[in-house]
C-alpha cells in the first residue's frame, strides 16, 4: 500500500505560507498537494486558499499555479485540462481550489456546467462556512444560526447540500473529506487522481477566527463535525452510487456546538432545530447508501 | 468568419450563443462533429466561463478563439480585463450589437467600444473580406505582442450579409501564420505562479509594460499588415485615407459605415465637392500619429458613428478630438450620430451629413443626431 509513503511525502505547500496559524484550510491543501504530487496544475480563486499560496514573488506551492477570478476556478482548470489534451499531456491532473463562496455561491453556474460537460479536472471546495477573506460574511455555505458579520443575530437560512447539487450532475466523483481524517482524505484524492472527468471534493475547513475557536482546535472541530454527523464523510460514484466512509460516533451537535464561539448566542430550542436537521439528513444519506448495491 | 477561424488552425474555441454570432458558433461546431476543425471545442455555460476557458487554454500554450456580441461581451468584461492583464493572446470576434435596455438585435458599436479600457486590441471591420482577414493578421498579432485582440463586424451589415469573399489558400495562411508559439504559463518542471498578489508599486509597473505592449502593437499590426499584403495582396492599415490632402471636409468613418461614405462622396465628387474620407479601422493601441499624419492640415471634419458614450458624445469622435488636441492645426469637428440601434445609413443620409457639415459656422460640443429624412 502506498498510505505511508502519501501520507509522509515530499511536502508540495510549503512553509512559509500566508495562512493564520492554525488554519484549517492551509491543512486541507497541504493534505490534498501532497497526495495529488507536483505533477499537476493547480487553480486557485480569490478566497484564503489564494493569500495561502503566497504575494508576489513569493509561491508557497511547487506546482504551476494560477490565481484566477472568483467565479471561474472550473472552466479555468478546464481550459488548462483542455489545452494540455491538445499538447498530447492528458497524464497532468488540473486542479481547482476554490471556498465557498466560490463554489455554493458566485462560482455555482460555472461549475455546473463544467460538471455538465465533465470537464476533466478535481475541483476541491475548501468550505469554511463563510466569505473569511472578507473578514467573516454570511455565505449560502454558513449553517442555520450561525453568526457572522452580515448574520449578527444568527443566519436564517440553512446551509446549501453542495454534494447532492453536484451528485445530481452525475459526475463521475463526488466525496466528502476532513483533515481530521487525513487516511481517508489521502485515499479520495489518489482514487480521484486515477480517474478521469469532473471529480468534486467538499472539505469542511475550520476557520480559526470566523468560527471563534482556538488555534489548536481545527483538526478537534473538524473531527467533532464527523462525529456528531454534522459532516459525515462519504463519497459517491456516478451521482447515484453512495458509500459512507466512517461511521460516526452517537455524540449529539451540541458537543461541535459548543466549542465554537460562532454559536455562543444558541439557545436549547435553536440547537433543538439543529439537531432535527442533521438527524433528517442522516437518515437521508444512509437511506441513498442503502441503495447502492455495492453496499 | 469561422473559415478563417479553420484557416488559422485555431486549436481551442470556447463559445456561448448569442444572436447574432450564432453561425460562427454553429459552423464551427458543424466543423468539429466531421473532424474538420482541428482543434477542442467547449460549448460552455455562459460568455464569461468561455473567456475564463480560451485565456487558461491560451496560457497553457495553444491558439484560442471566441466569439460574442452585446449582452455577451458585457457578461465577459470581467474576464477581458484578465485575458490582457494575463497576457494571453485570445482573439475574439465581437459582432457588434445593441445593449439593452431596451432589447433589440441590430447593429450598433456600444457593446465593445465599451470594453476600451479592457486592454484588448480593436479592430473594427468595413466589410466581410476584411473581417476574415482581420482574423488572420489577429492571430498573428496577438501572439507577437502577447495581448488579447477583437475582430470588430456589425450585426446583420456584415454578420448575416452575403457577399463574395477570397477564401486564402491554406497553405498561404500557413506561411503567413505559422504553428503557434506563445509561452507556455504551466511547467510542471519549472512551477511558477500566473497572476499573483503584488505591491502599489508592482501593479503599477506592470501596467506600464501593458501600456509599452500597446504602443509596440501599433508597430505589429502595421508589420502583419504589410506582410498580409505581401502575401494576399490585400491591406487595410490602421486607418485609410482617401482624397484628404486639400480636401474643404474630411468625414471620419468606421466599420460598415466606410463602405457607404464611398458610394455617397464618389457622387459628390462629380458634382465637384471636395470631400475627403478617413476610416480607423484599428481603435486599441489607438493610431494617434496614423491620424494626424492624415488630419493635422484638415481644417473641418465631420465624425459618423453608430455608438453613443451617453452624457458625451460618438466615442470616435471623442477620441478623434484628444488625438489631434496637441497638433499644429485648427479644427472644426462635428460629431455626426448615425444609425443608432441599427438604423439605415444609406449615401443620401451620409450625403446630408457632408452638406450640414460644410455649412456648419461653430462646431457643436455635443454629437447631432440624425434620423432618417422624412
Amino acid at each position: 500500500m502506498p498510505m505511508e509513503e502519501n501520507t509522509r511525502p515530499k511536502e508540495i505547500l510549503r512553509s512559509g505560507h500566508a495562512a493564520c496559524p492554525g488554519c484549517g484550510i492551509a491543512l486541507g491543501m497541504r493534505m490534498v498537494l501532497r497526495a495529488l504530487g507536483n505533477r499537476a496544475v493547480v487553480v486557485v480563486v480569490p478566497s484564503c486558499i489564494a493569500v495561502i499560496s503566497g504575494p508576489f514573488p513569493n509561491a508557497a506551492a511547487d506546482v504551476p499555479m494560477f490565481h484566477s477570478a472568483f467565479e471561474i476556478a472550473a472552466p479555468t482548470a478546464a481550459g488548462i485540462s483542455r489545452a494540455l489534451a491538445l499538447q498530447g499531456k492528458e497524464d497532468i491532473p488540473v486542479l481547482a481550489f476554490a471556498g465557498d463562496g466560490g463554489t455554493f455561491d458566485i462560482g455555482l453556474q460555472s461549475l455546473s456546467g463544467a460538471a455538465d460537460r465533465n470537464e476533466d479536472i478535481i475541483y476541491v471546495c475548501m468550505d469554511n462556512e463563510g466569505y473569511m477573506n472578507t473578514g467573516i460574511q454570511v455565505s449560502s455555505a454558513t449553517p442555520q444560526f450561525t453568526w457572522t458579520g452580515t448574520t449578527p443575530a444568527g443566519n436564517t437560512r440553512r446551509k446549501k447540500q453542495i454534494m447532492e447539487i453536484m451528485a445530481a450532475h452525475r459526475i463521475p466523483y463526488a466525496a466528502t473529506a476532513s483533515i481530521a481524517f487525513p487516511e481517508d482524505l489521502t485515499r479520495k484524492i489518489l482514487k480521484a487522481k486515477e480517474m478521469r472527468g469532473t471529480r468534486f471534493f467538499h472539505i469542511l475547513s475550520p476557520c480559526i477566527t470566523g468560527w471563534r475557536i482556538g488555534e489548536d482546535m481545527a483538526v478537534k472541530v473538524t473531527k467533532l463535525s464527523v462525529e456528531t454527523k454534522v459532516f459525515p464523510l462519504y463519497e459517491v460514484e456516478d451521482g447515484l452510487k453512495y458509500t459512507i466512509n466512517h461511521q460516526p460516533g452517537d455524540l449529539p451537535v451540541d458537543r461541535y456546538l459548543e466549542v465554537q464561539g460562532r454559536y455562543r448566542h444558541l439557545t436549547p430550542e435553536k440547537t433543538a432545530v439543529i439537531q432535527a436537521e442533521v438527524d433528517r439528513n442522516w437518515q437521508e444519506l444512509v437511506m441513498r447508501a442503502a441503495r447502492n448495491p455495492k453496499n | 468568419m469561422a473559415e478563417a477561424v479553420r484557416l488559422c488552425r485555431t486549436q481551442f474555441v470556447a463559445a456561448y450563443p448569442i444572436t447574432p454570432q450564432t453561425p460562427i458558433y454553429e459552423k464551427l461546431s458543424e466543423w468539429e462533429a466531421i473532424d474538420e476543425l482541428g482543434g477542442s471545442m467547449m460549448r460552455t455555460e455562459s460568455e464569461h466561463s468561455a473567456m475564463a476557458a480560451c485565456l487558461s487554454a491560451s496560457l497553457t500554450g495553444v491558439r484560442a478563439f471566441t466569439a460574442t456580441s452585446s449582452q455577451g461581451i458585457a457578461l465577459m468584461h470581467e474576464m477581458l480585463h484578465f485575458a490582457s492583464g494575463c497576457r494571453a493572446p485570445v482573439v475574439m470576434a465581437c459582432v457588434n450589437r445593441t445593449l439593452a435596455v431596451p432589447w433589440a438585435f441590430w447593429s450598433d458599436q456600444t457593446d465593445s467600444l465599451a470594453q476600451r479600457d479592457t486592454g484588448w486590441m480593436q479592430i473594427y471591420c468595413e466589410d466581410n473580406q476584411e473581417a476574415l482577414d482581420s482574423v488572420i493578421q489577429a492571430f498573428r498579432i496577438a501572439e507577437k505582442v502577447l495581448l488579447p485582440c477583437m475582430v470588430v463586424l456589425e450585426a446583420h451589415f456584415i454578420s448575416h450579409f452575403m457577399e463574395p469573399v477570397d477564401v486564402p489558400d491554406q497553405g498561404l495562411v500557413d506561411e503567413f501564420l505559422p504553428p503557434v508559439h506563445i509561452p507556455r504559463r504551466f511547467d510542471i518542471d519549472n512551477p511558477g505562479f500566473v497572476a499573483p498578489v503584488v505591491t502599489q508599486t508592482q501593479y503599477r509597473d506592470f501596467r506600464r509594460r501593458g501600456q509599452q505592449a500597446m504602443e509596440y502593437a501599433l508597430d505589429a499590426i502595421e508589420e502583419s499588415d504589410q506582410e498580409f499584403g505581401k502575401t494576399f495582396g490585400r491591406r487595410y492599415g490602421l486607418v485609410e485615407g482617401e482624397d484628404v490632402e486639400g480636401a474643404d471636409l474630411v468625414l471620419v468613418t468606421t466599420a460598415t459605415i466606410t463602405s457607404t461614405a464611398r458610394v455617397a462622396l464618389a457622387r459628390m465628387r462629380k458634382k465637384g465637392l471636395r470631400i475627403g474620407l478617413v476610416k480607423i479601422r484599428v481603435f486599441r493601441p489607438f493610431p494617434t500619429a496614423a491620424l494626424r499624419a492624415l488630419l493635422d492640415g484638415a481644417s473641418r471634419i465631420a465624425v459618423i458613428e453608430r455608438n453613443l458614450s451617453l452624457g458625451r458624445e460618438g466615442i470616435f469622435c471623442s477620441e478623434l478630438k484628444s488625438a489631434l488636441v496637441n497638433g499644429p492645426g485648427e479644427h472644426h469637428i462635428q460629431g455626426y450620430l448615425a444609425g443608432i440601434g441599427g438604423t439605415d445609413v444609406n449615401p443620401e443620409l451620409i450625403e446630408r451629413i457632408v452638406l450640414d457639415a460644410l455649412e456648419r459656422k461653430e462646431p457643436t460640443d455635443g454629437p447631432v443626431w440624425m434620423t432618417e429624412e422624412t
